[in-house]
């Protein structure tokens, strides 16, 4: 039934981006406080399944606030709060009843500075298994192993897995980050400009790894890098002053952009 | 061009009696240090001898050691750590974790901040009030609830300060993977700030060896080997207190060598600390 719903934001268009595709998110008049200050105004916009959404804007528009809603963890913070509806799955996940643990074992998010524990980098991955999962230990080197492999970092780190994790350099350090948030096997991942710290060399194993994950995964990025917004993402949002100005398929909106203020920031004359 | 020559003379000057005062000051400041400790170390050195270690205090005039003093001195001070530092910990953790914001926070920390600065003898004079005019007579025990209480706010203030240094972005991070917040603070925020708050303890420790005042009033002396935590105790600071006092050239000595081995300690103790710290950085 999710699938039918049309968009509350009158700039998206008609018809959703991709038609075809299961919503796996629907953030519905979404207004986000911290305390006095409002910073989303009413958000609307869906997250569909096994898709790369990328949200796009100058700084400070709210990119980092609205993903910040989809896992609650704003929650640490008192002032901070929302209202609306953020449906995941066809439930409201901002209803208090939820748990929010469960929910962020279930929507993983990787940061724009690698925020690795200081244990060794095999505690780092199995860090979140171990909340939800009792694994014996051969399985758990499994999935430890699975999920730095699929992060491309297994090949550099097998032989020093017993090492900190603060070892690493930056961009190590950024995929051990994303390993440990797939490795709890999520269902939505939320990046937040997650190559901004990396050489374009671990940049392209980072993309090339989103593209991989979008088969199993929802997706959204978060990034000031036009060019990898349009390399990673199917659908984009633009976002400006805390609201949503633009809603749409990637390549539509990077060639032909309904809203003036979307061309003027793609085509970098603001931002 | 000569009234800026003048000026520039004058301020020429100025530095140079600047840079003479400050120096005159430090040597003043380091000469005394020196003298004391050169004193420590050729008295105390010369009451270093096995007999100092395996014997216990002896009666007035007479030779003997500071066995059951040292032994009470650790067991004191040990448990008094024992004591102390969980709620210390905890008390602190609740301040930068839980409360940060809040109230009570607020009022706790600023009690904690009078505890940290209360003369040690306000705080022996307290609990023997509470402890040894209560049960009648003098115990280990009182000696080390006014030890413990002498480390708490030195714990709770250290660990506070090391966990605000804590990044949020690894508790999100954490907090993120569905970790609940009491399993972030025992996986994660501890373990960041874990070599500043065993320093914080460290500290601690060093900050009681040396204590008397609050001694004297609790655990008092006793000058027979005992390990009975309901008996008075003998403990260094007090002895050495006791010794140096009175008129015998043999309790002079044993004072001396008393005094070194608790600044030994006390001192071995702050470097361990020191080196923890740098370990942070
Ligand atoms: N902790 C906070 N307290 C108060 N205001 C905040 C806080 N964090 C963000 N804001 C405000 O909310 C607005 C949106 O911030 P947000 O971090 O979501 O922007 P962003 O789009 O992610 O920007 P950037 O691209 O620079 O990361 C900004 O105006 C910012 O000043
Ligand atoms: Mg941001």
């Amino acid at each position: 039934m999710a699938q039918d719903m049309q968009f509350a934001n009158p700039k998206v268009g008609m018809e959703p981006a991709v038609p075809q595709d299961k919503i796996k998110v629907e953030i519905n008049k979404l207004n986000f406080y911290y305390g006095a200050s409002q910073a989303l105004k009413e958000v609307s916009l869906p997250l569909y399944d096994r898709k790369v959404t990328a949200f796009i804007g100058p700084s400070g528009c709210g990119k980092s606030t609205l993903l910040r809603v989809l896992n609650r963890i704003y929650e640490l913070y008192p002032g901070q709060r929302a209202e609306g509806e953020v449906m995941l799955d066809g439930k409201n996940i901002l209803v208090k009843p939820n748990d929010v643990n469960i929910l962020r074992a279930n929507v993983g998010m990787v940061f724009q500075k690698p925020t690795p524990f200081p244990m060794t980098i095999f505690e780092n991955v199995a860090f979140g298994i171990r909340l939800y999962e009792k694994l014996g230990k051969r399985e758990m080197q499994e999935r430890v192993e699975q999920a730095l492999t699929r992060a491309s970092l297994w090949n550099e780190v097998k032989d020093k897995l017993n090492e900190s994790g603060l070892s690493l350099s930056g961009g190590q350090q950024q995929r051990l980050c994303i390993a440990r948030s797939i490795a709890t096997k999520p269902e939505v991942i939320l990046l937040d400009e997650p190559c901004s710290a990396l050489d374009p060399i671990s940049t392209a194993k980072i993309e090339e790894l989103i593209d991989e994950l979008a088969t199993d995964y929802t997706i959204v990025i978060v990034t000031h890098n036009m060019q990898q917004a349009a390399r990673v993402s199917q659908l984009t949002a633009f976002m400006y002053l805390g609201t949503l100005v633009e809603f749409g398929n990637t390549e539509e909106m990077f060639t032909a952009p309904k809203d003036q203020r979307t061309m003027d920031y793609i085509t970098g004359r603001f931002g | 061009m000569t009234q800026a020559s003048s000026l520039y003379t004058g301020r020429r000057l100025r530095n140079q009696a600047f840079k003479l005062l400050s120096i005159i000051a430090a040597l003043i400041g380091i000469g005394w240090l020196v003298l004391i400790l050169s004193t420590l170390l050729i008295n105390g050195i010369a009451a270093i001898k096995p007999s100092l270690f395996f014997e216990i205090t002896p009666p007035p005039g007479e030779m003997g050691g500071l066995a059951n003093a040292i032994v009470g001195s650790l067991i004191m001070v040990v448990l008094a750590v024992i004591v102390g530092t969980p709620i210390g910990i905890m008390t602190g953790t609740y301040l930068a974790e839980y409360g940060r914001h809040t109230k009570l926070a607020y009022i706790l920390r600023s009690l904690n901040d009078i505890l940290l600065s209360a003369p040690s003898i306000v705080i022996g004079l307290f609990i023997y009030t509470a402890l040894v005019m209560s049960t009648g007579h003098f115990s280990a025990y009182a000696g080390i609830v006014s030890l413990a209480v002498i480390v708490i706010p030195v714990v709770v203030r250290t660990t506070e300060n090391m966990l605000l240094l804590v990044p949020n972005s690894l508790r999100e991070a954490a907090a993120a993977l569905g970790a609940p917040s009491a399993y972030v603070i025992r996986h994660v925020t501890w373990k960041s700030a874990r070599a500043g708050i065993i320093t914080g303890v460290l500290l601690a420790v060093a900050r009681i060896s040396g204590e008397t005042a609050p001694l004297l009033f609790t655990s008092l002396n006793n000058s027979f080997w005992s390990l009975d935590l309901s008996e008075p105790m003998a403990s260094l600071p007090v002895v050495i207190f006791q010794f140096a006092m009175s008129p015998y050239e043999a309790w002079h000595e044993l004072a001396w060598g008393g005094a070194l081995i608790i600044t030994v300690a006390v001192l071995g103790v702050s470097i361990l600390a020191r080196l923890l710290g740098a370990e942070r950085k």
